[in-house]
This record gives structure tokens, sequence and C-alpha cells, in this order.
């Protein structure tokens, strides 16, 4: 499912909706825990899952193509748990 | 670092308060968009179907197969059941924003 697809179904189940009203509501759903997460706050949504971030130490990599070694800064990463129900659901079926 | 300052979890009450703050919906109609949403993506992972949001991330499925763990008290081996498990990749804009710190 893509984010069309989504806003396509979602379109279908409210049909009292405005299409530009929808996207605007799924914008806001995934800018809100963009922001909440760049802020570097938590994200808990009981069921299906929570997002955080995690620190990454920086490294020494290299350039796969020129074998060149670069400095790669330490930095924060997205993180993802899946809630119980959430994994339980992957293996119902 | 300046822009870890600590902020507190962000929950569904808070995306619908959000929606009815910005879109005039009421509150109900705002939690309901919500827990729409999310029903909408778990709905497809159970089917099996990954989910890809642009601009957000991706949601990937995974199968994993049957291997052998240990209890790690007892060290009693135990076969661990072939599962499917969901994992998250995010997208190059939300890893530059988190990366940024804003």
């Amino acid at each position: 499912m893509i984010r069309s697809e989504l806003l396509q179904s979602l379109a279908d189940d409210n049909p009292e909706l405005r299409p530009e009203e929808i996207e605007q509501v799924v914008d806001i759903f995934f800018d809100e825990i963009s922001t909440r997460l760049a802020e570097g706050g938590r994200v808990e949504l009981r069921g299906f899952g929570a997002f955080s971030t995690r620190q990454r130490d920086g490294r020494t990599g290299r350039n796969p193509r020129t074998g060149a070694s670069v400095e790669v800064p330490p930095k924060r990463v997205p993180y993802f748990k899946p809630g119980k129900e959430m994994r339980e659901r992957l293996n119902t079926n | 670092m300046d822009n870890m300052r600590s902020v507190g979890t962000l929950t569904r009450a808070d995306l619908a308060e959000t929606i009815n703050r910005k879109m005039g919906f009421s509150r109900a109609e705002s939690l309901s968009m919500v827990e729409s949403i999310l029903e909408k993506m778990c709905q497809a992972l159970s089917d099996g179907e990954n989910v890809k949001i642009s601009g957000f991330g991706s949601f990937v499925l995974r199968d994993k197969t049957e291997r052998i763990g240990r209890n790690p008290k007892t060290g009693v081996e135990v076969p661990i059941t072939p599962r499917r498990v969901m994992t998250f990749r995010g997208s190059q804009k939300l890893k530059d924003r988190i990366a940024a710190g804003s």
C-alpha cells in the first residue's frame, strides 16, 4: 500500500469529506510524528507500535566506488518497535 | 545538544487534537480519522502488503525461518518458530530531519 492508496481507501470510507481534507489529515498525521521525532521525542501508538530515535556513533566509512575513507559523524536515526498486537496480527492467517 | 530538550510522548490523543485544531473536525471525528489511518496500515500489513508512505518511510515485512534459541536463564535450547516481522525504514527526508534535530 502506498500513500495514494491509503488516501483513496480513507476517501471511500468517508464520502462526506473532500479528498483535499483527507490529504491534509494524513499529512498532519505523518508530519506530527516526524516533528516529534526530530525534536528528540517519542511517539507511542498502542497496538501499532512506538517510534523513537537512537544515537549512532560516528565511524569511518568508505566510498564503495572509490575506496576513499570518509568520516561519518555521530547522528540520531529513526527507530520503530512494533506493538504486541501488531506482531500478533502479522502472524494470524 | 540544545535541540535534544526532553519532549513528551506523542499519542493518538495528541494527533487527534492537532487535527481538531487545524481542520476544525470534532474531537470524536479527529480521533476516528487517526484510528482509521492506523487501521488501514495494520490491515495492509496483516494482509502481507508492505506500506510505503512517501516523505515518511516504509513498513517492510520480513519472513523469519525457524531457528534455535536458548533460554538465557536456564540455558535450555528452544525452537523459535518461523514468523513474520515488520521493520520500519525512515525516508531520506525523515532521516535528514532527525539528524538535523528540527
